[in-house]
């Protein structure tokens, strides 16, 4: 296998392991916020806040898997 | 073909100092806001204001309230560093989107290959670092202004105990990484967004991109709103008194 080929498998790889957990980390979130919402639906306001902030912190790890991955393929 | 650079291709030299496309594109947007405050500033003191006063003012007062509920009674100190961060990143994740930003092209200054004219700002790490190193930068100055030069020493060596001693050295380490953190998730998000415009407007040329730049559009704001939200969040633990 040339080395080509090997940059091409690895960006695939860095951004597939990569997004697994911040998957789960984002259903979890969700799940989490929902029930939240169901028990106390005036809190609707302070629950998205702490969702967005939240799932922008899950968000951020599977970004960096896309930087590595983006940075492997295109230099 | 698709052509993806990850780093921002200098047009000219200015005195040695390269002008990148990146650079360009902030400079715009530096002063879109420059006259925009300067225009709020001179409505706000003339008699008869306009529209357009009332929707900039809409904004601001909007955004107060919302910087409000974290900074509580900093917030008139500490309200201009995070509302500019705010709208600064809003504004260049937005221009970025426009169209002509990517697509105008130039030649380069050696003469080589097209190069666009502008590119998104934040899609730039330079920029993004640039951002977080002020705000982290920033965190500090706060925490000295407001706890003195001893409360701040404390934070991060404290030599009481062997547990809090090495909570000191933890303590440096995430502010280092809060660099990293901070340009990296700007800069991941806004160049992935690129990219992906980029991708699907080669797959299917027509009408599918407009979900997609809808969909730029929410995460240029949710990512201006996370970064100048946890630049709020940081700098209200920065000037807090500590206790025990």
């Amino acid at each position: 296998m040339d080395a080509a080929a090997m940059k091409n498998l690895a960006a695939g790889l860095a951004i597939g392991i990569g997004a697994l957990g911040p998957g789960i980390g984002i259903g979890l979130i969700g799940a989490k916020a929902a029930e939240a919402l169901g028990r106390n639906p005036e809190a609707e306001s302070a629950v998205r806040t702490t969702t967005i902030l939240a799932l922008a912190f899950a968000e951020a790890i599977a970004i960096y898997a896309l930087v590595v991955a983006l940075v492997l393929k295109f230099t | 073909m698709l052509n993806i650079s990850i780093k921002a291709e200098p047009i000219f030299e200015l005195f040695g100092f390269p002008i990148t496309n990146a650079f360009l594109t902030s400079l715009v947007v530096l002063l879109i806001l420059f006259v925009g405050s300067r225009y709020y500033d001179q409505q706000i003191k003339s008699r008869k204001k306009s529209q357009l006063f009332y929707f900039i003012h809409l904004l601001l007062t909007e955004s107060y309230t919302l910087f409000k509920g974290i900074l509580r009674e900093n917030t008139d100190v500490l309200f201009p560093l995070v509302g500019a961060f705010f709208f600064f990143i809003l504004l260049q994740n937005w221009f970025g989107l426009l169209p002509g930003v990517g697509s105008l092209l130039v030649r380069g200054q050696h003469n080589t290959e097209l190069i666009p004219f502008f590119r998104g700002a934040s899609a730039d790490l330079n920029t993004t670092l640039a951002l977080g190193l002020v705000s982290v930068v920033a965190m500090q100055y706060y925490g000295v202004r407001f706890l003195g030069w001893s409360g701040y020493l404390k934070k991060y060596f404290n030599f009481s105990n062997p547990i809090n001693f090495f909570l000191g050295i933890l303590e440096i380490i995430s502010e280092i990484s809060r660099v990293l953190s901070f340009s990296f998730r700007l800069f991941g998000n806004v160049f992935a967004g690129e990219v992906l415009l980029l991708v699907i407007a080669f797959l299917i040329p027509i009408l599918v991109s407009f979900p997609f730049f809808m969909m730029e559009i929410f995460v240029g704001f949710v990512q201006a709103l996370v970064f100048s939200m946890l630049t709020a969040v940081f700098l209200s633990m920065a000037v807090a008194k500590h206790h025990g």
